[in-house]
């Protein structure tokens, strides 16, 4: 194997557009090194961008702010600007791992592992975000949403790599929200997960909110019908339980070691309503 | 596998390393440099035995390649004490008999240190997410809670 | 009264709170464990493990592994003999497959290397030829005749006909007239409990460093719970005296039982014999995970009757266990502890092992009681429902006291359960008011105790200070308790004695560290070898005084004149008789070797508070106490120390751990993330009351207190959940999934 800490956006993606072995982006590495020991993969090339110029940085633009391929989860959160805007994304992030993978995990890498249960997708998918890619043939946009193809798949083609998140601006009585169900308090896989960002009407109704499920599908789903449910009310009960229900209504999960069809499901409405409480409470709260 | 050579600091000292591209930081303290006092428990980021810190950020030593750590400060439970003076988290572990085997030990301090330095006065709850990611068999977790309570106090000069 | 028994005495150390020994080189990163010795020209080594629940071994093929650069020895099966001992012929296979591989994960071949990366590359070149075989993981399919043969040929004459090959062990304990007793009550309860395998989940991975040299001596160093006992497994399978073998237990990093077996031990001396080179040998965690511990599996029904004001008329219990691919005896020790908590005229246990495609049992704190208590807690508390009374006066009431003729046999001497329970009842935690979706559970727990082999030898230095060499690993602060015995004894301060584990070589042999033995046993070897040097030291202040050594006595750490017709002389301390001491006859040295008798029995009361998530089945430990007896509590520190981490891992056995296997026989959750041990942010404090009820048969009337901390917290927390949901839960663990389809099928 051999170990190449890049310089530049541009050496990264020559390296990796070049190599005809198994090659592997290196950012916190808290996914890469665990597959390495277990086997899972034996890469040929690894190729650390954590030394290219900006991708720690954390800068603000357009109303919003761009958040760099290795940023840990440690340096986001202690970001008073991007908790304030994107809290549901900055607490999805966080929940990764331990304190320990926090300072080394990064909302890209979580993007990229493509594990339909990430904790930093759902949120960014409820966000709007939009990846940054720079590959061979130039540099372009894509939302989110649409980098995952499929349990440890992503849309991206060789040689390409997500170097920016971009969170958009935001108006004033907006917030976000990220929830997970897992058997313990920390350090588990999620078992179904919501990420709800919501806008606020000035009458404290919803005026419009994304709502995506993790861990119920191949890929993050943005829920539309829930959002749609949600829209245009104070999410009274009667609300949220058909919010739940419309949540419910979109999930294909699998059965496994950490739950069945039917409890991913059930939790993922479960989470979807109390993520969008909170979300509402938050937006409130800053009127 | 062609060798990378790397310098450091560790525990304040310059280090000097050669290392194989796919070895982790932990193998490299342990079987490289002789710093056996962090542990690994599971190598896959899951129980913190091997926690250090790299410029001053936690984390898990068997998730870093010791090759990122080309010009990096780095500090392991080795350099904890300093001389013969232990750290008032170590006394307090001593003290309040918060290890019983002691494997899972040189990560919690580490960790716990790392938690002082940011928040001087945390609340239990604070702390025991804040450790979540350090896996105690041994004590429940009760009497470490209390130790590094102890400890905290006094740096604060409670 | 035995010489040994219990004597009424004021503690001057004992009972008090000092500094561990090692516990500056333990938070300094200093102390050596398993994995943290190396040896000049040392090897790496690598296993090959199965993976196939059960196949057919047809042919290994080594040659293009031993081709690879760097290899320097592989061994197999074939590089073992066929012990004659059915035991260790079960130990050996476990190490290495012979004919078959009977689990995921099981050894067939192991690789020494100079590098771990060639080591793990050569594995990838050897070549298994496996013939898949039908495979059973599940207890109750395991005993059905016609299921999948394990292993030909092993089941004992007692089983009853009909059942599966498989089922290799049968007991039944118990007395009185079941069906008189039955017809006596006014209400029957009978429900079937399941739980799954456990791991001890040590967090330092089992590792050794093993030295053979051509003039056949070897060395192995390794984190065990029993030097002794590796050295006599690993010398039996290698062909050795034992005399050859020196084992060194290192540090341990956690045992809880799954350090008294060997695994990868012998399989380390066999590659450095065949290398002739040192060879260290490393678990992974997904290794410990498939190819160490786990507890039994089971299957039990129970059945309860028990009159309207709640006394119990008649118990039974039916325990099917599994401990794995191998003969086990676990299911004694859950047969007999199962109502070792009740005074009853009526009470049968029946026991029966079957053999599952799993790894070996290896023994975990207290090992089988949690699950049979589990299951009769849980049908006492349901009973305890339907009357409505109070499931605390209820266990007072039946409680076996001294006097009571045990579930198992014998009859019991002075014992702490109704000492608990008073506690309990009149613990602030009792009456505490509970909130919305909260549920409080309370268990009962009882283990037996070890005693067994023991040795300890102590020196007394020319400056005063004390060696105690002793032979059990220290894995929950021994060397603390043993040194303050000594102290106590010798009339010296604690600091003044350094208290060692000693080497196979340098000490008599000691049984494993297990069965809550070592401050009972050690302790006691300690106290009678400490009196052998004080007796030692009396003689020579006789003969300085020219008096005779009967009139001498110790009194707070010096010999004086034992009475006024012996003489006048000032008190001579331990330290001047010490400093004299070869002119007066050379060392004084005091030794202690004993089988030792008499430990006694430990029962303990857990009360918790716990809050279900309606919504999730997610359940939530608000509030948890241990009352235990401790007989006398050495260290206080080290004893809540082993109540709190006993119930914190049973804590983890009610509501998350478990071995998950797919219908493909394979383990699915070999590592700290899927298989969840309770963290941090999972759990309350856990408030400890200490009882300390005298064991009579210790000379300061020490009990064991490691183990029976394990066993309440399984029914305490199902009372919990079941009184919270109002569902009565009957499978363990108890994970979100199956609480929350237990929620929503009541409506």
């Amino acid at each position: 194997m051999q170990y190449v800490a890049a310089k530049t956006a541009d050496e990264a993606v020559a390296l990796l557009a070049g190599h005809s072995g198994t090659a592997r982006v290196l950012a916190g590495g808290t996914d890469l090194l665990v597959q390495m020991k277990s086997g899972m993969v034996e890469p040929d090339l690894v190729v650390d961008i954590k030394r290219i110029a900006g991708m720690r940085d954390i800068t603000p633009e357009a109303g919003g702010f761009r958040v760099g391929a290795a940023v840990s989860g440690a340096e986001l959160g202690e970001h008073a600007g991007v908790c304030a805007m994107w809290p549901g994304v900055v607490e999805g992030f966080n929940l990764i791992g331990s304190t320990q993978v926090q300072g080394r995990a990064t909302m890209a890498g979580n993007l990229c592992n493509a594990s339909p249960a990430g904790d930093a997708v759902p949120s960014l998918v409820a966000a709007a975000a939009v990846a940054r890619v720079q590959g061979p043939n130039g540099t372009r946009d894509v939302p989110i949403r649409d980098i995952p193809a499929g349990p440890g798949r992503t849309t991206l083609s060789k040689g390409e790599i997500v170097t920016s998140i971009f969170l958009p601006a935001r108006p004033a009585r907006a917030a976000d929200a990220y929830l997970r169900f897992i058997p313990r308090t920390e350090m588990d896989i999620a078992v179904a997960s919501a990420g709800v960002s919501l806008v606020l009407a000035a009458d404290g109704t919803v005026e419009s909110a994304r709502v995506a499920l993790g861990a119920v599908a191949p890929t993050v789903l943005l829920a539309e019908e829930a959002g749609k449910v949600i829209t245009g009310t104070r999410l009274d009960d009667e609300t949220l339980a058909r919010m739940a229900a419309a949540c419910e209504a979109i999930c294909k999960p699998i059965d496994d070691k950490r739950g069945t069809i039917e409890f991913r499901t059930r939790t993922a409405g479960v989470m979807a309503k109390r993520a969008a409480r909170i979300a509402y409470d938050r937006a409130g709260a800053k009127a | 596998m062609k060798t990378i050579q790397v310098s450091t600091t560790i525990n304040g000292d310059p280090a000097e390393f050669i290392c194989t591209p796919d070895e982790t930081l932990l193998d490299v303290l342990r079987n490289r440099l002789g710093l056996t006092g962090s542990k690994e428990g599971c190598g896959t980021g899951d129980c913190g035995a091997c926690s250090v810190t790299v410029n001053g950020r936690l984390v898990c030593s068997c998730l870093v390649l010791g090759a990122e750590a080309e010009g990096a400060e780095i500090s392991t439970i080795e350099g904890m004490a300093e001389g013969e003076t232990l750290h008032p988290l170590q006394r307090a572990f001593i003290e309040h008999a918060a290890l019983q085997c002691g494997v899972c030990t040189p990560g919690i301090l580490v960790a716990a240190k790392s938690l002082l330095e940011k928040n001087p006065d945390p609340t239990d709850e604070e702390l025991r997410y804040w450790l979540a990611g350090n896996l105690c068999r041994c004590t429940g977790y009760d009497k470490i809670i209390r130790a590094v309570q102890v400890a905290a106090a006094e740096m604060r000069g409670a | 009264m035995a010489l040994d028994a219990y004597q009424k005495r004021e503690f001057k150390q004992v009972g008090t709170r000092p500094n561990r020994p090692d516990g500056v080189d333990k938070v300094t990163g200093r102390a050596m464990y398993g994995a943290d010795a190396t040896a000049p020209g040392m090897l790496h080594a690598k296993v090959l493990r199965s993976p196939h629940a059960h196949a057919r071994i047809v042919a290994i093929d080594t040659s293009a592994a031993e081709a690879l650069p760097g290899v320097k020895a592989i061994v197999t099966a074939a590089d073992f003999g066929v012990p004659e001992d059915a035991f260790l012929l079960d130990v050996q296979d476990h190490c290495m497959a012979r004919e078959k591989a009977l689990y995921d994960g099981h050894a067939v071949a192991a690789v020494a290397a100079t590098s771990l990366a060639a080591a793990k590359a050569a594995l990838n070149l050897i070549k298994v030829d496996y013939e898949v075989l039908p495979h059973v993981t599940d207890v109750d399919e395991a005993m059905k005749p016609g299921a999948p043969v394990v292993q030909a040929g092993r089941a004992f004459e007692n089983v009853p006909a009909g059942m599966s090959e498989n089922v290799t062990h049968h007991c039944e304990f118990g007395h009185g007239d079941l069906d008189a007793g039955f017809a006596k009550a006014d209400h029957i309860i009978e429900r079937s409990f399941r739980t799954a395998a456990t791991h001890q989940g040590y967090i330092e991975p089992n590792a050794c460093l093993a030295s053979v040299t051509s003039d056949g001596r070897a060395d192995l160093w390794v984190c065990t719970q029993g030097q002794f006992f590796y050295r006599t497994l690993c010398a039996a399978i290698l062909g050795m005296e034992a005399s050859q073998l020196r084992v060194t237990a290192s540090e341990i990093g956690g045992g809880f039982g799954g350090k008294t077996m060997v695994y990868m031990e012998p399989v380390a001396l066999a590659l450095s014999k065949k290398a002739g080179r040192p060879v260290k040998l490393v678990l992974t965690r997904d290794e410990v995970f498939r190819a160490t511990g786990p507890t039994v599996s089971s299957s039990m029904d129970v059945k309860i009757g028990m009159t309207k004001d709640g006394r119990i008329t008649a118990a039974q219990a039916r325990l099917r266990y599994s401990g794995g691919a191998f003969h086990c005896g676990t299911v004694d020790f859950g047969a007999q502890a199962a109502f070792a908590a009740y005074d009853l005229e009526a009470v049968q246990t029946l026991g029966w092992n079957a053999m599952t495609n799993r790894p070996k049992e290896s023994a975990y704190r207290a090992p089988g009681a949690p699950l049979s208590i589990y299951a009769v807690e849980s049908v006492v508390d349901e009973l305890c429902q339907h009357f409505g009374l109070d499931p605390l006066a209820v266990r007072l009431k039946n409680a076996a006291d001294k006097g009571t003729k045990s579930s198992y046999g014998p009859t019991f001497d002075q014992i702490g359960l109704k000492a608990t329970l008073e506690a309990a009842k009149a613990h602030p935690h009792y009456a505490a008011p509970l909130g919305p979706n909260q549920g409080r559970g309370l268990s009962c727990g009882f283990w037996f105790n070890f005693g067994g082999n023991t040795c300890v030898s102590l020196s007394v230095n020319t400056d005063g200070t004390v060696g105690v060499t002793e032979g059990n690993p220290d894995i929950g602060g021994s060397r603390a308790s043993i040194s303050l015995m000594a102290a106590e004894e010798l009339g010296i301060p604690y600091d003044k004695i350094r208290t060692i584990v000693a080497d196979t070589s340098s000490l008599g042999y000691n049984d494993v560290t297990d069965g809550s033995r070592v401050t009972f046993a050690v302790g006691l070897a300690t106290i009678k070898a400490a009196r052998d040097a004080v007796q030692k030291m009396c003689s020579r202040a006789a003969k300085i005084w020219g008096i005779d050594e009967d009139a001498v006595e110790w009194v707070d750490g010096a010999a004086v004149p034992a009475g006024p017709n012996a003489g006048k002389f000032p008190p001579m301390t331990l330290a001047e008789i010490a400093a004299v001491s070869a002119e007066t006859g050379g060392p004084i040295c005091g030794h202690h070797e004993v089988n030792a008798d008499g430990a006694g029995v430990s029962f303990g009361v857990h009360l918790c508070d716990i809050e279900v998530d309606p919504e999730t089945g997610a359940t939530k430990v608000l509030r948890y106490t241990v009352f235990q007896d401790a007989g006398k509590a050495v260290h206080p520190s080290y004893v809540e120390g082993q109540m709190q981490g006993g119930a914190v891992q049973g804590i983890g056995w009610a509501l998350n751990e478990e071995y998950i296997y797919g219908a493909d026989g394979k383990l699915q959750n070999p590592g700290f993330l899927d298989y969840r041990i309770p963290v941090a942010s999972d759990l309350p404090m856990i408030d400890t009351v200490i009882l300390e009820i005298p064991n009579p048969g210790h000379p300061y009337g020490v009990r064991g207190v490691g183990e029976t901390g394990i066993v309440p917290p399984l029914a305490a927390i199902s009372n919990a959940v079941s009184r919270a949901v109002g569902v009565r839960m009957t499978e363990l663990p108890m994970s979100p999934p199956k609480l929350l389809k237990a929620i929503e099928a009541k409506g």
